[in-house]
């Protein structure tokens, strides 16, 4: 069979001089019809770069193809190199020939127009559909992206949708011209895990719908799994490995491709869990909370009613020293507010948060999720690290630079570096120096607020290591925030899980990972992507998340817990 | 600081806007030093509405003053009083943007509406109104130009206020229990330096200019001091007959004005952080 797509020794540069800043240096490959390729790299090896060329969008980021040719099979059986051709032609393909989505569903939607009528612009370009007709085929088309409730969303703007909802309705304006080439370039890293399954799903069911192949884009090595049929591997602009997806898992070639399956977190049930520091019931816990209120207050206009959205209702846990408490759950579930109210970041509305005397003045610590954010730009490594203890009254003095460089020291950076300033340093480091920050004071629990999130998958394996050799070293206290299973599974001894502002179940990690008690729990362990569940089938969910939005004075019904064994406790649901 | 001057220099309208300036300053600090080709206030009376020549390179006006050196001494003045209040102005703007920013709410609503009916005039007409009340006077206008433009600048720190307060790096000062003024400076203000000074070179571009303004209705700077508001004033009567009285001055105006525009044009891109990481 003749290929959709031949992609033969592509190379794309960018800048003044295309040919000697290559990003992608030479890739072949091959896509038959149907057929669905992923690309996986960490970032910056030139895999969105090289999905970008097929359609030439990489022009308006400023790519040059150098050298190279794209052979695509249009639908009426010509065959056009995509390397050479120009704008005008360029344009009939996009879209008709090959669609596209984006990996943001926040920004890729005009925010002023209604989603309805940017399906409808979309049928009116590739087919030529106008007024009912083209209302009729974006309300088919939603309905086949599995949106519940299609005719009356067909109203609504993209910020009353929430992530998923939006990254249908990309998926729905790019089947509004049937393409033959669907590219995906990472497309669920915006979002919650259970999202990122439902859309994984729904793109496979749409996929054996229409026939069409798909370039799947992803860093995540697990989550292509399920989907694809033929992997790629790219490191440094470089397809090192590209086979079919059972070779690639089962018998990786190239070491990158074993360091990228070995080296990373992958998600294993709770058989992976850390088996030091037994919880003893002795000691006395170094942080208590104690039914937790966070509230922030909606106003509604002059005469409504006002209301509050409940972003933490009644969140109770202890956290013993040297321990790693995982608080896990999607966006908007209140895991990031509990950690604010923790530190004094939120006000709390009711609640008790003890803190027991430490070793310093201030014994809880936090990192923050991105490393180029939570860093001030303007001042060097010097100024950042003293400013903790130069705001408990300490003189920036000698003693204070030898603990600057024994801290940097002990999280892996070089010791010259007081002088530089943040800009000069990578994802990986500026987060170590987070680390070592966080450490002058000499805090008795640090708070992590998804502090791996954001870095590329083989740096987060290296810094979850650094993470628990501190911890045994300074004998720490973590409080852990994630949404990625896989990473909790490493480090937490503890976990408890949130929905929708409230602690749904809470114990040990090996048995809440391997023995899931309540049904979200349950929904969230299923969802995530792992490389022994490639065959699982996942069935297309559209539970929402409720609203958290309540009427003033509202209270949540008292929570009933049940004990699932020992340490592990589960909130009893309501039956509807 | 060397590295801005490199790029300074590399930069077309930067390097012209820079030379403007320095020959400005130059003729300031000679103006104060008081030396000039001839005294700005000395009547040479046989020598009234010279064309200019050797002696007198721009001219001599009615009452027979040397104009270059008269310029010389102007340039002095409008330098010092647009210098000056835009000093103050950077100084009350930033406080005032910055509280703004930093209090929010209530406070945000109420420095920010008092700096919107302060913006809502025009300028001058403000100005007029402060030396209404005041009197006439160097120091009135350096106050009254000060004022007009306290505003500009409470709104350009206020902006990136607002979303510098909510970075990740102000929220873990906190956590360090860092004080409210060095979280102000090193995390609010560090960070508005760019900004602040592609403003304020633009913003001495409009005080010159309303300075001349001021003078030229006779409000600002006092005769007998030259000011070139006021030389170009006592010029428009005599505008045909000697046309370089009118001409010097209002080309001094004009090409201040260019250079300090050229120079603010050329910080903003130098300071532009996309600029920068080309750079680093």
């Amino acid at each position: 069979m003749t290929p959709l797509l031949s992609v033969r020794d592509l190379r794309v540069g960018f800048g003044q001089n295309p040919a000697a800043n290559e990003v992608v240096k030479g890739v072949s490959f091959d896509l038959a019809p149907g057929e669905t390729l992923a690309i996986v790299g960490e970032s910056g090896s030139g895999k969105s770069v090289t999905a970008l060329s097929v359609n030439r969008l990489v022009d308006f980021g400023g790519g040059r193809i150098t050298s190279g040719s794209i052979l695509l099979q249009r639908s009426d059986g010509s065959t056009l190199d995509v390397a050479k051709a120009d704008e005008k032609v360029l344009r009939t393909i996009r879209g008709r020939d090959v669609g596209m989505i984006f990996q943001e569903p926040m920004t890729s939607l005009n925010p002023v127009h209604t989603v309805g009528a940017q399906i409808e612009e979309a049928f009116r370009l590739n087919r030529g559909l106008h007024g009912a007709e083209a209302e009729r085929a974006a309300l088919e088309v939603l309905e086949r992206v599995r949106i519940p409730d299609a005719k009356s969303r067909l109203a609504y703007y993209p910020h009353q949708l929430s992530g998923g909802m939006r990254q249908r309705v990309m998926i729905a304006m790019a089947l509004a011209s049937s393409p033959r080439l669907l590219i995906a370039d990472e497309p669920t890293t915006a979002l919650d895990v259970t999202v990122q399954a439902q859309i994984m799903a729904l793109l496979a069911e749409l996929r054996a719908e229409t026939g069409m192949s798909m370039i799947f884009i992803t860093h995540d090595i697990g989550l292509v799994a399920g989907i694809a049929d033929r992997i790629m591997v790219m490191q440094h602009g470089l397809a090192v490995e590209q086979n079919t997806t059972d070779a690639v898992l089962d018998n990786p070639q190239h070491d990158y491709t074993k360091h990228l399956l070995n080296a990373v977190p992958h998600f294993t049930s709770g058989k992976a869990v850390r088996a030091d520091n037994e919880r003893t019931t002795t000691s006395e816990p170094i942080i208590r909370v104690d039914d937790l209120v966070v509230r922030f207050p909606v106003k509604k206009g002059l005469f409504k009613p006002k209301g509050a959205i409940h972003a933490v209702d009644g969140v109770s846990f202890d956290l013993m020293p040297g321990e790693t408490l995982a608080i896990v759950g999607e966006s908007g579930s209140g895991k990031s507010t509990t950690a604010r109210a923790i530190l004094g970041l939120n006000e709390k509305h009711r609640g008790a948060i003890a803190a027991k005397a430490g070793r310093s003045r201030r014994p809880i610590q936090m990192v923050f999720q991105d490393p180029f954010a939570s860093l001030n730009p303007r001042l060097n490594v010097e100024a950042l690290m003293a400013e903790p203890a130069i705001a408990n009254g300490q003189k920036l003095d000698d003693a204070l630079r030898d603990r600057m460089r024994f801290l940097l020291d002990r999280v892996g950076l070089p010791a010259d570096v007081l002088n530089r300033y943040p800009h000069q340093f990578s994802g990986g480091q500026r987060q170590r120096l987070c680390i070592a920050r966080v450490l002058m004071l000499n805090p008795d629990v640090v708070v992590l607020d998804e502090a791996v999130s954001a870095l590329d998958v083989s740096v987060q394996a290296r810094v979850l290591d650094l993470l628990v050799d501190l911890q045994r070293e300074f004998s720490l206290a973590y409080l852990f925030i994630s949404h990625d299973m896989a990473v909790v599974e490493r480090i937490a001894h503890r976990i408890a899980v949130m929905y929708a502002g409230q602690i749904v179940e809470i114990g040990e990690a090996r048995s809440v990972l391997s023995d899931p008690q309540h049904s979200y729990t349950k929904r969230l362990i299923s969802a995530v992507p792992a490389v022994e569940r490639r065959r699982q089938h996942f069935a297309v969910d559209a539970t929402q998340v409720p609203s958290l939005v309540r009427p003033a004075g509202y209270e949540p019904p008292p929570a009933n817990w049940r004990e699932a064994g020992h340490d592990h406790r589960v909130r009893i649901e309501e039956i509807k | 600081m060397q590295k801005l001057f490199r790029a300074f220099l590399r930069h077309p309208s930067g390097r012209i806007g820079l030379a403007i300036i320095s020959l400005y300053l130059i003729a300031a600090l000679l103006g104060i030093l008081g030396i000039t080709p001839h005294d700005p206030l000395k009547l040479f009376a046989i020598d009234r509405l010279k064309p200019p020549n050797a002696t007198y390179w721009f001219g001599t006006d009615l009452l027979g003053r040397d104009t270059f050196s008269r310029l010389m001494v102007g340039i002095k003045q409008s330098m010092i009083i647009a210098f000056s209040s835009v000093a103050l102005a950077t100084l009350f703007g930033t406080i005032i943007g910055l509280l703004a920013a930093w209090w929010g709410t209530l406070w945000d609503g109420i420095l920010m509406r008092i700096m919107d009916v302060l913006l809502a005039f025009p300028a001058i007409l403000l100005a007029l109104l402060i030396i209404a009340i005041v009197g006439p006077g160097t120091g009135t206008s350096v106050a009254a130009i000060a004022i007009v433009y306290t505003p500009i600048f409470a709104r350009v720190v206020r902006g990136p206020a607002l979303s510098l307060k909510q970075r990740d790096f102000v929220d873990a000062a906190r956590t360090f229990g860092s004080s409210q003024p060095y979280i102000l400076s090193r995390h609010l203000l560090l960070n508005l330096v760019a900004p602040l000074a592609v403003q304020v070179t633009l913003a001495l571009a409009w005080a010159l200019l309303t300075e001349a303004g001021l003078s030229f209705l006779g409000l600002g700077t006092q005769p007998p001091t030259p000011s070139l508001g006021l030389m170009l004033a006592e010029s428009k009567n005599l505008m045909t007959q000697a046309p370089w009285l009118m001409i010097f001055p209002a080309l001094t105006i004009m090409l201040g004005i260019l250079g300090f525009n050229l120079t603010g044009d050329a910080l903003r891109d130098i300071l532009d952080p996309r600029m920068e990481r080309r750079e680093a």
